[in-house]
């Protein structure tokens, strides 16, 4: 009888090239490695100054989105609006390092571009017991499909270019486990604020998160992605969810998926990869899906979260959180529901694709944006761009009011002209509230698709359940000025 | 072969606040570079417009080499311009109750010592304004008028590689049979 195994250490075993000791880390095997403009130019530059090479360009995929424009060209023949001739020249230096290197580029006029963990996914490239590492600390999305997956620097970047493998010390192991179902308008992104102000912004710090349990099985990829996306903001550089029936469904017959009898093979190793009955967790942590309301976050950090019917913490004389109200302009102990915005936004790594959209558009559609917000949504890929436009979800976002873009990282990161102003208040679908993080002075509530959407409408944090139109909804209130 | 680094002595600067993200080390807006360098004339930008008594803008701060930080530093990005903006305004070791990991990495990659303290030992050092404080690579302790407040965690690996400047990338391009074997083992 052999010790039962998570899938943390059946994919970590796969990819030991050299074995961890007392005196050095293992030297890990890198499956796939992502590469996007803004933190891999120095990498490349350190190759070149050394003379070295792409060790494996064909196991490197890369592409645009950080400092990128959203808006297209003014016109024919006019160049993009690019924020400023540093980030022209770091977009211009990817492609130019990819043309000499031999690596597959996502180019700005590619229909495969995207954000990197939008278009990955899309395409194929992320497949179950992978090791996958990108220059992003939110790489642990493609934990969603059972792959190891985590975010690295750039001196690290350049260790994968030019050997394909990272010295690495395996993480200890925690056991996310979420029983029963998700409420009627609770979502993936609810479920994973709520598992972050769990474990706290730090506590999953030397930890790869396994999420497990009914309510995380029951979720599609796409959920998943939102999940595992945000296991850095509790602290965990990976997290990811054993890959069942959903994962596969998910992975066949896209660009770059296994075909015919490699197909064949690859399911027979993906589905011995699960953690073993009774595999031993160095730490568990048990939520009730049940228990779940939508989530708002009211702090800056992602786990000062609280239910869209919270409220703000009551004077506990904690200098920390008295700052984050103090930088947020909220008082202590004010609901949450009610209170004013500035800016929407849909978008980002976490929350940027098709479902998103389409429940973000199941909110809006008849309904106008209040008059005094500005709300952008931002596709997660040009794929998801143009499918969604397939589906006429553009023409109900525009006819609402808001402003329909092309893809990237845009307001999530505020290096690429999209931003929030000094002191206004953004909803936002994107993974961080840190200060300053969608523009310097601006203020964040991180929250779901659908409550982003409700707020916008309402101008101000709303309940999505209010809004929401599927049978379990039929209570809602008839939506105000909708043309019959 | 990197600059060996074996004892950091030096008055610490205190960022009391929790949960200092990298965001708040070197904002995004700064990220359009190309290169490691000048990213120390950004470092903490916002706080240094918005915080009027940030204690980076006291005349003290110019000589400090060690930060003393609260909860849980460096969460968030992954951005190495953390460690090249927190390099470039002469920051040798940061001084926490705990560090995040990436961060952790990054920092050892350009020659800053993450030491994670305990509790005792911060709370000791920040009863102190700008204390003089000894980070030991070598003996792994934290040391204070004389005393050692604690020792601290660091990985064998990045130890050594501080302590005898040992090129990474280098040691990794030296693996190249293993990795090698690796692939033909695997197809």
């Amino acid at each position: 009888m052999t010790m039962p195994h998570t899938l943390l250490d059946k994919i970590w075993a796969a990819h030991e090239v050299v074995p961890e000791s007392a005196d050095a880390p293992a030297v890990l095997y890198i499956d796939l490695h992502l590469v996007h403009e803004v933190t891999s130019p120095q990498a490349f530059t350190e190759l070149k100054r050394r003379g070295l090479t792409v060790r494996r360009p064909d196991r490197s995929l890369a592409t645009m989105d950080h400092s990128t424009p959203t808006l297209p060209a003014p016109g024919p023949g006019l160049p993009l609006p690019i924020v400023n001739d540093q980030a022209a020249s770091q977009i211009a230096a990817l492609a130019d390092h990819c043309r000499e290197f031999g690596i597959r580029l996502a180019d700005m006029d590619s229909p495969d571009r995207g954000i990197v963990h939008v278009m990955g996914p899309e395409q194929g490239a992320t497949h179950p017991g992978m090791t996958i590492v990108c220059g992003d600390s939110h790489t642990s999305t493609h934990g969603a499909f059972g792959a190891l997956a985590f975010g690295i620097g750039t001196s690290e970047v350049g260790h994968v270019l030019a050997t394909q493998c990272l010295l690495q010390r395996k993480p200890r192991s925690m056991a996310i486990q979420v029983d029963g179902e998700l409420p009627p308008g609770v979502f993936a992104k609810d479920l994973i604020l709520a598992i972050i102000a769990t474990v706290g912004v730090g506590g999953g710090t030397g930890h790869a998160f396994e999420y497990r349990g009914e309510a995380v099985h029951r979720l599609t990829m796409e959920e998943r992605m939102t999940i595992c996306n945000m296991s850095i903001e509790g602290g965990a550089r990976a997290g990811m969810v054993a890959p069942d029936e959903t994962t596969f469904a998910y992975v066949e017959g896209r660009a770059l998926a296994p075909t015919g009898s490699d197909w064949e093979r690859a399911l027979d190793r993906w589905r011995s990869l699960a953690s073993d009955e009774g595999a031993a967790f160095d730490k568990t942590v048990h939520l009730d899906a049940a228990d779940l309301r939508p989530m708002v976050t009211w702090g800056t950090n992602p786990a000062a979260a609280t239910g869209i019917d919270g409220r703000t913490p009551s004077d506990t004389g904690d200098d920390a959180e008295a700052r984050a109200l103090e930088y947020m302009g909220l008082s202590a102990g004010q609901p949450m529901a009610g209170q004013r915005i500035d800016v929407a936004f849909i978008g980002s790594c976490t929350n940027s694709r098709m479902s998103d959209l389409r429940r973000a558009a199941e909110v809006l559609r008849g309904r106008r944006v209040a008059d005094h917000v500005r709300m952008l949504v931002v596709p997660g890929s040009q794929r998801v761009k143009a499918q969604a436009e397939a589906e006429g979800l553009d023409e109900v976002f525009t006819l609402a009011g808001a402003e329909w873009r092309e893809s990237g990282c845009s307001m999530c990161i505020a290096m690429n002209g999209d931003s929030v102003d000094r002191g206004e208040y953004a909803v936002s679908t994107s993974n961080r509230n840190f200060e300053g993080r969608q523009g310097q002075g601006a203020r964040t509530f991180l929250a779901s698709p659908a409550t982003v959407a409700a707020s916008a409408v309402a101008g101000c944090l709303a309940d999505p359940r209010d809004y929401l139109r599927g049978d379990e909804f039929t209570t809602a209130p008839a939506p105000e000025g909708a043309a019959a | 072969m990197n600059e060996p680094i074996t004892l950091i002595r030096s008055r610490a600067v205190h960022l009391a606040q929790p949960n200092i993200d990298t965001d708040q080390i070197i904002p995004a807006r700064f990220l359009t570079t190309s290169t490691r360098d000048g990213l120390g004339e950004h470092a903490f930008a916002d706080w240094r417009v918005q915080q009027p008594n940030c204690p980076l803008d006291a005349p003290e701060a110019a000589e400090c080499g060690i930060i003393l930080a609260g909860h849980n530093f460096g969460c968030g990005s992954s951005r190495e311009h953390a460690a090249w903006a927190l390099g470039g305004i002469g920051v040798k070791a940061v001084l926490s109750t705990r560090i995040a990991d990436i961060f952790t990495s990054n920092a050892l990659k350009n020659g800053i010592v993450p030491a994670t303290i305990t509790e005792a030992a911060y709370d000791a050092l920040s009863a102190e304004a700008w204390p003089e404080v000894e980070v030991d690579v070598e003996a792994c302790e934290v040391r204070h008028r004389g005393r050692t407040l604690c020792e601290f965690p660091i990985e064998p690996f990045a130890r050594r590689c501080l302590l005898e400047g040992v090129d990474q990338l280098g040691f990794l391009l030296g693996q190249e049979e293993a990795i090698a074997a690796y692939e033909t083992a695997r197809t």
